[in-house]
């Protein structure tokens, strides 16, 4: 089994253009003691690395690389461990290319 | 509040927003669309391969001025496994033809041109505003939208839900189910630049010449998902998508299944020495037939990936997005002109049309595979490609064994790997799900 690099999302999502909509997050994490398995999940599966594991077992998010892809409302809104929403018109990702 | 009332309100200027908007306008409803996004486009990532016949329907001339990549003459399907590929290509002059049957495209480009055909045509587009939630009267009839501008509430006689994969107003209005884990695919994609030079030489090109190549193997680590690699002018779309469901099973990342798919032997030559400038990452609907939620209502229609109308066998997403959007404007105007009011019993016209085109033929079609593809992702995406793989290297490798021997060894190592009943069950569902 060959030893793989370890890829940098943070060099991807700079290539992208964001407006970061400062102090208005619109995905967020209901408070909680111990994450749920979905929770978990968004560690690994968010494609902007968005969620991460906090010092105290708890995960947060930190929204300003977000591509807004759905995948953690897909996977956590029904269980309420998440709220999610679009940013305000003309915030967030904006793609050149898409 | 906007006092003036709407014909029609569309929601999302995608490629569905764009045909309802278009169509109705031009029947000279009076037509809002409302898009989150900074321009049509800003928000949306596709492949992209355009299929020019729907585009047609609606735009008869699009060719002299949409921003068009390069119409495809060859298509290569590649079956992988970790060092190799098999592959299928079909290329033909054929295609170099006057009104050429597909292009690539990139999608905030052409979406951009596609929202000034629906401005020209009369529609008011207002981009930057995204719609919160859906005005119901007290019986439930949908009147009109809410936006995050200071405005307030918006009225129409009737709107078009057009507002993707990961629309929250269908949901949040209780009008259909928010989309399942096993029923989308998460994909990435990055944009590679070259010179054009260079990419015409490495995929075998002249002038606007265009390839694409679709990928499956064990690229996708045994989870049900697909690669695809198109060539543009001067750059490479790129990307790889699952099944959410299966990301959340396995606990892959996405970012490195793109990477272990951009360091494949097949594809790394491709690529190599271009410049990265966009990551980007979106929902695919892949439920099919079964997934297609209610599509009319009170004073509403759904249209696109909204409604799952998306075929993931075929990668046909966009057109049957358009499609369905200029059918349910096509409803609506029917509607309109009878001086009827937009109720459900009225626009289920919509669904009636649509039953009878292409788009729910297709899904119909291939009602079966979803599932199929689901539950035997395993067999499908690593033990075939990886039998095909030994299978084919040991025909092609001359060595001294003799050839009864070495189709011997293949025809063992299917049956070892599969059983004969489990290869029989296998054909037999693929051909039972196809037909
Ligand atoms: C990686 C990838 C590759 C693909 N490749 C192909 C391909 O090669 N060929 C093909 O035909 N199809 C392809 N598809 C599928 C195709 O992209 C979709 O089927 C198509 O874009 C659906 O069109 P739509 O208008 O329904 O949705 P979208 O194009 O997603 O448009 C929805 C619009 O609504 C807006 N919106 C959403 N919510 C709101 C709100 N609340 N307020 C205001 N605006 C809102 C969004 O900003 C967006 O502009 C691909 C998809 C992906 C992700
Ligand atoms: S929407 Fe997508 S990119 Fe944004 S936080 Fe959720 S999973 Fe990550």
């Amino acid at each position: 089994m060959s030893i793989e690099p370890s890829v940098r999302v943070e060099d991807k999502l700079f290539y992208n253009r964001y407006l970061v909509d400062a102090g208005r997050a619109h995905i967020k994490v209901r408070p909680h003691t111990t994450p749920s398995p979905e929770l978990l999940s968004m560690l690994k599966a968010c494609p902007a690395r968005c969620y991460e594991l906090s010092d105290k077992g708890q995960v947060e998010i930190t929204v300003d690389g977000c591509i807004e892809c759905g995948t953690c409302r897909v996977i956590c809104e029904a269980s309420g461990d998440i709220e999610w929403s679009y940013p305000r018109g003309g915030y967030g990702v904006l793609f050149k290319f898409g | 509040m906007i006092e003036e009332k709407f014909d029609a309100i569309v929601v999302g200027a995608g490629m569905a927003g764009n045909a309802a908007a278009l169509t109705l306008a031009q029947r000279g409803l009076k037509v809002l669309q409302l898009e989150r996004g900074e321009y049509s486009g800003s928000k949306n990532v596709q492949g992209a391969i355009l299929y020019a016949d729907m585009l047609e329907k609606l735009i008869p001339d699009f060719r002299e001025d949409a921003p068009l990549e390069r119409h495809l003459v060859e298509q290569r399907f590649w079956m992988m496994d970790d060092r190799s590929h098999t592959g299928l290509h079909y290329r033909s002059d054929d295609f170099n033809e006057e009104k050429p049957n597909r292009y690539t495209i990139i999608r905030a480009q052409f979406d951009r041109w596609f929202s000034q055909r629906v401005r020209e045509a009369g529609a008011t587009v207002l981009c930057e505003t995204t719609v919160t939630e859906l005005a119901q009267d007290a019986y439930g009839k949908v009147i009109g939208v809410r936006t995050d501008r200071a405005d307030g509430e918006i009225h129409a006689d009737v709107v078009v839900l057009a507002e993707g994969v990961n629309g929250l107003l269908g949901t949040r209005a209780g009008l259909r189910a928010r989309p399942q884990p096993d029923k989308v695919a998460l994909a990435v994609k990055e944009m590679h630049f070259l010179p054009r030079e260079t990419i015409e030489a490495r995929f075998n090109l002249r002038g606007d010449e265009g390839v694409v190549i679709e990928a499956a193997g064990t690229i996708s680590r045994g989870m049900t998902g697909m690669g695809f690699i198109y060539a543009n002018k001067e750059c490479i779309s790129l990307g790889i998508g699952c099944l959410v469901a299966d990301f959340q099973r396995t606990g892959e990342t996405p970012y490195g299944l793109l990477d272990r798919f951009k360091r494949h032997p097949s594809v790394a030559p491709l690529i190599e020495g271009s410049e990265v400038k966009e990551y980007a990452a979106h929902l695919i609907p892949e439920g099919g037939f079964n997934a297609i939620p209610q599509l009319f209502g009170d004073g509403w229609v759904v249209v696109g990936d909204a409604a799952q109308l998306n075929n993931a066998i075929h990668r046909e997403g966009s057109n049957l997005a358009m499609t369905s959007g200029r059918i349910a404007a096509e409803a609506i105007f029917q509607v309109k002109s009878r001086k009827d009011p937009m109720t459900a019993d009225n626009l289920s016209l919509y669904k009636k049309m649509l039953d009878e085109s292409f788009v729910i033929k297709d899904l119909k079609k291939y009602k079966d595979m979803p599932a199929l593809m689901h539950t035997q992702s395993q067999n499908f995406f690593l033990t075939y490609p990886e039998l095909v793989s030994r299978a084919m290297q040991n025909f092609l490798r001359v060595d001294g064994t003799p050839k009864v021997e070495k189709e011997r060894t293949t025809f063992k190592s299917f049956v070892k790997a599969r059983s004969w009943s489990g290869l029989f069950g296998d054909a037999f569902r693929l051909a039972r799900a196809w037909r």
